[in-house]
């Protein structure tokens, strides 16, 4: 950073950390990015802006968005971390709460700790010269100054689902009731005798659904369009296991469509008995819905389910089908953006709808230092994809370091396959589905970029 | 898919959709009084042996060198819960879950079959480092055909049946060397179990492992008078992990259980002091 006489730096003079690694947060993907670039030999300085690991998963943490029923949505095997099982004997599906207790685990196994500066934000990455960043931080306790640190690369973990995204209704403002967006929502006790209506089809607005319909006195579910409301189970399997399997087969993904639509007909049946929407996209086109409760409600008249809010006036909400309710509690389950705050939108080559484009939703064109981890919405658990990703960033910044050669063939490589979509059915184009990737697509191209980018290992000799 | 170029095999359909059993485990342990630093060591017994095999001399012994020391037992075997038809990536399953379930990164060392065990686990887990001990690696080629050839020469009738399934029965001339008391000899051959029939078909037929994860460093140590393992395949067991093997002479294939017990826990334990 060039030193104005003007502005002179709060706090000590830039820190050089030298061949050092940033990484941006200690969530399950920041912690996966610190492993694997230590276990690579690489030096690690991870910021944390809260005072414990787990991130999302976390929900002593402000930003969590976890609730008090939030249980995974895909089974322990396609979830865990490949080098660090769950234990076997927990769960298909666990809790939230033992989701934390299994990264606070593996930070203590791999000894992330020591390489990670709690209670820090991360507030400005600006390029410094070639390769080099810097990075300001400011403590979060004590309102302490910036201080800024020069290093070698920077990887972005800081997770896609901590910054609520609100639409804008017509009258929202003047509307009486109370509006709790679904990352203030942490307890059913919230929705108590209340006449609740859930806004959003997503998985967060099933399982709030889910639990008004036991404990509210009232419970509307309002969505877009029409879902496949995936149970967690198909024939006796957890249902990823499942559709994990035909992949064994190699069935093709029109075939694979075509059978789980049929599997879903005869299983769920056909939900517009219920008054909801046909599906308007095919299975496997979009994140899937999973909740065997969901219906099982529908089912006892628990959940009322309405179409897309037209406008809210002070007491009602008007319908896009011309209905009119009266709740007095709306949870807004409509998700959350990724943001970047402390990045120049260019560097990660956002565009106006605020997507990056990066090659494997990691490299960004043209800054081979920097790195996204964790930026990815697969039909499986993160974690996996976000080792793969970490382990893939480590090799690349050995790789560039060892052999200009072959690291100047991968770079254009990022240039090339920027934006490409990891998904074989193409979602339906929804601000949210960008990210959305196929898992087994997506790590069949991260095992390609992972075998380009192998170098000898230390220890490897010829047999 | 396989990884091309030696690289992680990524993409594990096997273990997503089959994924293996859970089944209680016993785990043995001696913890040292103070932490001084050291990894934690995880002893995995070979085909047919328990825990216990490392509870008699080298647990107390590397707790009191300073490592918090954990033996455990494969399932159908000693404590653990039963499985009569397991296989060799059900026991690594085995060793993984009971090294991630360590406080920290362990070093593993996998005893006879055991060894080959931890070599597959190495694939699932980081290890902070592996030895090998008395390696029982077999596999099609070389190493296999020598183990079964030496076998088949000094004990064709506790071999033969494995062959078709049933239980391996190893002699105490196999297991121990001649200063062990003949009567503790005995006893400690009379424990022995036998592993599942698939892990034992295993040893001499199964596909190349994956390599191992993180680049552990991996150390084979064995018996020149060792009556199971040949000292050419301990040698070639090294070699592959660029080394040459720890030796000692006078011992059988019961390193942990033999009258000298104390050598090669001793030489195991300096090399895990001198890691980087």
């Amino acid at each position: 950073m060039p030193l104005d006489p003007d502005h002179p730096p709060a706090g000590p003079a830039l820190a050089d950390r030298g061949d050092t690694v940033c990484v941006i947060g200690a969530g399950a993907s920041g912690l996966s990015a610190v492993k694997n670039l230590t276990e690579a030999g690489f030096a690690v300085d991870c910021y944390e802006r809260e005072t414990g690991v787990g991130g999302a998963w976390n929900w002593r943490h402000d930003r969590s968005p976890v609730y008090a029923g939030a249980h995974l949505i895909s089974s322990r095997p396609l979830t865990e971390f490949p080098d660090f099982p769950m234990p076997d004997s927990w769960p298909d599906y666990p809790h939230h709460s033992q989701v934390l207790s299994y990264l606070e685990r593996y930070a203590d196994h791999f000894d992330l700790r020591p390489s990670i500066w709690f209670g820090t934000e991360v507030v400005r990455v600006a390029p410094a010269g070639a390769d080099a960043w810097d990075v300001t931080t400011r403590s979060t306790g004590r309102g302490g100054g910036e201080r800024t640190s020069r290093y070698a690369a920077v990887v972005v973990a800081n997770g896609h689902n901590w910054a609520p995204h609100r639409p804008a209704y017509p009258g929202l403002d003047d509307f009486a009731g109370t509006v709790l967006h679904a990352s203030a929502y942490q307890d059913p006790a919230q929705l108590r005798g209340r006449r609740v209506l859930v806004v959003g089809g997503g998985n967060t607005g099933a399982d709030i659904a889910v639990d008004a319909a036991t404990q509210a006195a009232a419970c509307w579910h309002s969505t877009r369009r029409g879902y496949w409301y995936v149970p967690k189970y198909l024939l006796g399997r957890p249902v990823d296991q499942v559709n994990a399997r035909l992949r064994v087969w190699r069935v093709p993904l029109r075939l694979r469509q075509w059978l789980g639509e049929r599997l879903l007909r005869w299983v769920v049946g056909d939900l517009t008995r219920f008054g909801l929407p046909r599906p308007d996209h095919r299975v496997l086109e979009s994140h899937p819905l999973v909740n065997s409760l969901l219906v099982y409600h529908l089912g006892h008249g628990a959940i009322t389910p309405v179409p897309d809010v037209a406008r809210f006036t002070r007491r009602r909400v008007e319908l896009t089908d011309g209905r009119v309710i009266e709740p007095d509690l709306v949870v807004l389950a409509t998700g959350y953006r990724p943001r970047f705050e402390f990045l120049a939108p260019e560097l990660l080559h956002v565009d106006e709808g605020g997507r990056p484009r990066l090659h494997l939703h990691v490299f960004p064109p043209g800054w081979p230092t920097l790195a996204v981890v964790g930026l990815v919405q697969p039909n499986s658990g993160v974690l996996p994809l976000a080792h793969w990703q970490g382990v893939a960033v480590a090799r690349w910044l050995r790789l560039r370091a060892l052999d200009p050669g072959r690291a100047a063939a991968f770079a254009a490589q990022v240039a090339e396959g920027a934006g490409r979509r990891w998904t074989g059915a193409v979602p339906r184009d929804s601000g949210r589905h960008w990210f959305e990737v196929d898992h087994v697509d997506y790590l069949r191209g991260l095992q390609r970029v992972l075998d380009d980018l192998a170098v000898p290992g230390r220890r490897e000799v010829p047999a | 898919m396989t990884g091309g170029a030696g690289g992680p095999r990524v993409v594990r359909l096997r273990d997503w959709t089959r994924p293996v059993p859970p089944v209680h485990r016993e785990v043995l342990s001696a913890r040292p009084e103070f932490d001084e630093g050291h990894p934690p060591v995880l002893f995995v017994p070979g085909f047919g042996q328990g825990a216990w095999a490392f509870a008699e001399h080298w647990l107390e012994h590397a707790a009191g060198r300073g490592f918090p020391a954990y033996a455990m037992s494969l399932r159908g075997h000693g404590g653990s819960g039963p499985a009569r038809r397991a296989t060799l990536r059900a026991y690594a399953h085995d060793v993984v879950q009971v090294a991630a379930g360590l406080p920290r990164r362990a070093a593993l060392v996998g005893h006879g079959a055991g060894a080959l065990v931890v070599s597959r686990a190495l694939a699932r887990y980081p290890a902070r480092a592996a030895v090998l001990a008395a390696p029982v690696l077999g596999g099609p080629g070389r190493d296999g055909w020598s183990l079964l050839g030496a076998a088949l020469r000094r004990n064709p009738w506790g071999t033969l049946p494995a062959l078709v399934g049933g239980p391996l029965r190893l002699r105490r001339s196999q297991l121990f060397g001649a200063d062990l008391p003949v009567e503790l000899a005995r006893q400690r051959a009379a424990r022995r179990g036998r592993a599942g029939a698939p892990a034992q078909w295993q040893l001499l037929a199964h596909r190349a492992g994956e390599p191992p994860l993180g680049a552990p460093p991996v150390l084979v140590v064995g018996s020149p008078d060792d009556r199971v393992v040949p000292v050419a395949v301990l040698t070639r067991a090294a070699r592959r992990h660029g080394g040459a093997p720890l030796l000692f002479p006078g011992l059988g294939h019961d390193l942990m259980l033999d009258a000298r017990w104390v050598e090669p826990i001793d030489g195991i334990l300096d090399w895990l002091e001198k890691l980087p």
